[in-house]
């Protein structure tokens, strides 16, 4: 599945800033650590911003925080702001004959399948997965260090 | 999330301290006096009364080694009933490897988002970890919004397996 590209730096912005957060990064922070486009990233944190999903402060030390609840906020949540990953069958050419409609039926059986699992799937949750393979990747590297006692 | 468990000594009890300022919760074997509230909590949270069913699942998990029916309750004085969850091992359907499936949780409505959801997963994980598998499993309606989110929360992601099916004319 590819996501938009502001779909993605929204998503980006959303757990790097839950990830940190004590913190407040400015769009040139997260920017740099991902290698994308700051301005791009500044219009996304705007929307983000209108969502209630994180806010701002101005002047030295300023940036941008995390606003949402980690344990509610959905990855789908933050997609729907961007693009609308809801089945678009039933229209276009040649939906309209027998082959066109069962072919709508597996791409909307795909399409159900990618919104339940983005629905289900909390920006917490995220986070804690991402860090449970850190330390299985670690104790992977290191297993003497990593056995009890 | 559960930060600590201590085995107890009665009757392979566990139990698991849920943080956030929760009362520890205690994680044992359910016995024929839980089955009243258990079947009460799954008529809440299905809206179907099963007392036939609950009994039958009761008695095989109490005649297999591998099936585990578990009740948590809090390790206060009161011993309040919490919930409960119910798995079993099972080898070789559909190609799989022995593995541990859960085949279902129940946590009292008001008690939700305390950490007991997740004492239940961790000593299920144990008892199956003890049966000597590797991995849990569970299936779940794909519109079950509520249990996916715990799942996933949990660790758990998409499988190699996929469901099928189709009704039958």
């Amino acid at each position: 599945m590819k996501l938009q590209k502001a779909t993605r730096y929204g998503l980006y912005a959303v757990l790097e800033l839950a990830a940190n957060p004590d913190e407040q990064l400015s769009a040139t922070d997260i920017a740099a650590a991902y290698g994308i486009s700051g301005n791009h990233l500044a219009k996304v944190l705007r929307d983000l911003g209108r969502a209630g999903l994180v806010d701002s402060a101005r002047g030295a030390g300023g940036g941008y925080r995390f606003s949402g609840n980690a344990r509610r906020v959905t990855l789908l949540d933050v997609i729907s702001l961007f693009e609308d990953i809801s089945s678009d069958t039933g229209s276009g050419d040649g939906a309209d004959t027998e082959i066109g409609r069962a072919l709508d039926l597996v791409l909307g059986e795909i399409d159900d399948i990618a919104r339940a699992t983005f629905g289900s799937i909390t920006i917490e949750t995220l986070l804690k997965t991402m860090r449970w393979r850190q330390e299985r990747e670690a104790r992977a590297a290191a297993p003497d260090l990593a056995s009890p006692g | 999330m559960t930060d600590d468990t201590t085995l107890l000594a009665n009757d392979n009890a566990t139990r698991h301290a849920t943080g956030d300022g929760e009362a520890d919760v205690l994680v044992r074997r359910a016995t024929a006096n839980d089955l009243p509230l258990v079947i009460e909590l799954d008529g809440d949270n299905t809206g179907l009364h099963k007392p036939d069913y609950w009994g039958e699942t009761f008695h095989e998990t109490e005649r297999h080694p591998g099936q585990h029916f578990l009740i948590a309750e809090s390790a206060s004085s009161d011993h309040e009933f919490l919930g409960f969850i119910v798995g079993e091992v099972r080898a070789w359907e559909f190609g799989s490897r022995p593995c541990g499936w859960i085949l279902t949780i129940g946590v009292v409505h008001e008690r939700r988002v305390a950490g007991v959801g997740s004492a239940l997963f961790d000593a299920i994980c144990e008892r199956f970890a003890a049966d000597g598998v590797k991995t849990v499993r569970t299936m779940l309606a794909r519109h079950d919004q509520l249990n996916m989110s715990f799942f996933r929360s949990q660790g758990m992601m998409a499988g190699s397996f996929i469901e099928l099916e189709k009704p039958i004319d």
